[in-house]
């Protein structure tokens, strides 16, 4: 892979908790290449937002901690910054974007405030530069009149305005990465549509890479070209969206991509389901963590975790159905599935 | 499908005073529902879908009288519901029923599954201690819950199972109609999918009629016959559901379809633009709501208010453009 600006290789983040040590994220790895997205998507408890916690360093003191793996960020190790380091690292190379807009804001300092004190952390430049700065951004980013919302507390904005300032404030920063966690799960449709294109149009001013994590896989096939499965906090697929839709290796996936209502579909039709619940995740770790939800599962599945391989080019899978000698087709067994 | 109107509801408003920020200052209103009608018919399941703001949830709390409507009818097998007092309303809220958005909040925490599925019974007086247990226990089996854990609390639940918690609650008292508010907005797709399932065959197997609030325009889809789209305290457009993808018409209709991610990497979604932010709610109405970021906005969108005309196939658009 050329020029790769993060590269994260066989991460595992534990909690230890009272009630028991939680494999939130137990083996995950990916890059993101320059100017690329890398779509993460996984159902809530999958380790998504822990991977990004991870990376940012910004688990929960005392009781997070990352066990295992490496973080490489643009050729340096994140997981050994100390702490003047990290202030370079958050909010200047890397900015992250979190669900809910509103809480991200503090509620009480005016927007232009909170603009002004992100920028001058990172530049050494004076107030008033500082505001021309965040009036210019606050403008890309679509916001009406942006002067007199410099002046405006976030409960005066909607959520979607309140999105907004943040990507403007990520904009000032020009950041090499963008960590965008469930960005427009609060927003409306019409309001997601908006914030995903002011995403893009960042990305190419920028030359940014997004890691986008999210629950829906239409926003993926919008925005992303890679894309990392996620499943009770492992990696289980990871490669290009195009070939992630159409030729798709691991179960968990196919029971994900099936189970999307569809436009498309006629209405009242029966939606194909995954059986089952997620696993706990403090009893993982000895087998597939996916094994009492397959269909496909034998009986090595319940004996032995498998490891994350690359099938076909640019192509991983963590199943012990699939490998590079013989794989599996969706439905094989079952005739119709 | 019988084409008997279950429910017919006719020019509902709803309005909100706000609270006064200064002594002396002006009674602001928020209109939160305007001129309303649709009919629902028996053992369909009407899709009302919009924006957040759009007066969505407050359709659907008006129909179980949660809220008082300001004025306007809701006819329920002819008889007007807002006027229905003590007894009358008890027996009415025997038939409508509502499923709530929040699977967590919604749940007595300091009750088991049991009592919270048996409550509704009690309330009404049905059966005795022993019939109502065998009746929890049918339900809970019905809604694919294990009629072991009748004993256990709320919070050992997953939100899926939370919400086939609240399914069988109410469906207990053998409802006619189910008022589902966002009932899978808060759930992970694959579960949401067993939810999505379950409220599809449970209506099949009672007749139920179904009236199924969401934001969501394929989970809509997926469960409605007739959609019905409101944009700021109105209906703007209500037709099969089929029709509503193949042959949008409200303006605002298109640009809620066009603002949908693609179903697959493959296909480049063209978006309308969309300029500006949703009108306020609150004080004089004037023009269409949609007047202000519709690209074919005309001179007379502005001063008068589109009513909601038949376009032919039961297909009717509130738009001067037809």
């Amino acid at each position: 892979m050329a020029d790769v600006v993060l590269e994260v290789k066989d991460l595992k983040t534990y909690l230890f908790l009272a009630s028991g040590v939680v494999k939130a994220v137990d083996g995950v790895s990916f890059g993101i290449e320059r100017g690329k997205t890398l779509g993460i998507v996984g159902e809530s408890g999958s380790g998504k937002s822990m991977t990004a916690s991870s990376i940012m360093r910004l688990l929960p003191k005392k009781i997070g901690k990352v066990v295992e793996g490496e973080i490489n960020f643009n050729g340096k190790d994140v997981l050994t910054f100390n702490s003047k380091e990290l202030l370079e690292f958050r909010g200047k190379d890397v900015v992250l974007i979190s669900q809910d807009p509103m809480t991200s804001l503090d509620p009480v300092f005016k927007v232009g405030a909170q603009m002004v004190e992100m920028i001058r952390a990172h530049q050494d430049i004076s107030v008033e530069e500082a505001k021309a700065l965040s009036i210019e951004s606050l403008k890309k980013v679509g916001i009406p009149n942006p002067e007199s919302r410099m002046n405006s507390y976030p409960y005066e904005l909607s959520g979607g305005m309140c999105q907004r300032v943040i990507i403007a404030m990520a904009i000032t920063a020009q950041p090499k990465l963008v960590i965008a966690d469930e960005p427009t799960t609060a927003l409306d449709v019409t309001v997601q549509a908006q914030v995903l294109n002011l995403l893009k149009e960042m990305q190419q001013n920028l030359d940014t890479s997004i890691m986008l994590i999210t629950h829906n896989l239409g926003i993926v096939w919008e925005m992303c070209d890679d894309v990392m499965v996620m499943y009770a906090g492992k990696t289980v697929e990871y490669t290009s969206a195009k070939e992630l839709y159409s030729e798709a290796l691991h179960p968990y996936t196919w029971g994900l991509l099936e189970s999307i209502p569809k436009l498309s579909h006629e209405s009242k039709s029966e939606l194909t389901t995954i059986p089952g619940t997620p696993p706990d995740l403090r009893l993982t770790g000895e087998a597939c963590n996916f094994h009492n939800r397959c269909p496909y599962a034998i009986p090595i599945c319940s004996e032995k975790v498998p490891e994350l391989l690359e099938i076909k080019e640019g192509h991983f899978v963590a199943c012990h159905r699939q490998t590079k000698e013989s794989t599996l087709a969706r439905g094989e067994e079952f005739g119709d599935v | 499908m019988s084409k008997k109107p279950i429910l017919k509801v006719e020019k509902l408003n709803k309005t909100f005073k706000l609270r006064k920020s200064k002594l002396m200052e002006e009674q602001k209103i928020l209109h939160a529902l305007s001129d309303v009608s649709l009919e629902i018919f028996e053992g369909e399941t009407m899709g009302i879908i919009g924006e957040s703001g759009c007066g969505k949830s407050t359709f659907g709390r008006c129909l179980v009288r949660l809220h008082d409507a300001t004025s306007g009818k809701i006819l329920f097998d002819g008889a007007e519901i807002n006027e229905k007092k003590g007894a009358e309303l008890k027996a009415l809220r025997r038939d409508i029923q509502m499923i709530f958005q929040d699977p967590y909040s919604s749940l007595n925490p300091r009750k088991t599954a049991g009592n919270i599925i048996e409550e509704p019974l009690i309330v009404h007086g049905i059966g005795d201690t022993k019939a109502r247990k065998e009746k929890v226990k049918s339900l809970m089996k019905e809604v694919g819950l294990n009629d072991q854990h009748i004993h256990r609390y709320p919070h050992e639940f997953s939100g899926g199972q939370r919400q086939r918690i609240n399914v069988a609650r109410a469906l207990a008292l053998n409802p006619k109609i189910i008022v589902c508010d966002e009932p899978v907005s808060a759930l992970d797709v694959s579960v949401q999918a067993q939810v999505l399932n379950l409220l599809n065959s449970i209506q099949r197997q009672y007749n139920l009629t179904m009236v199924f609030i969401s934001h969501d325009l394929s989970v809509i889809k997926h469960v409605s016959d007739r959609i019905a789209i409101m944009y700021l305290g109105r209906i703007v457009e209500i037709c099969r559901a089929e029709e509503i993808y193949k042959n949008p018409k409200h303006p605002y209709t298109q640009l809620l379809l066009s603002a949908i991610p693609p179903e697959t990497p493959f296909e480049k979604t063209k978006k309308i633009e969309l300029k500006g932010e949703i009108p306020s709610p609150v004080g004089e109405q004037v023009g269409c709501p949609f007047a202000s970021r519709c690209k074919h906005v005309m001179d007379k969108c502005r001063v008068e208010i589109p009513e909601l005309i038949e376009t032919g196939d039961n297909h009717r658009v509130a738009c001067f453009l037809y």
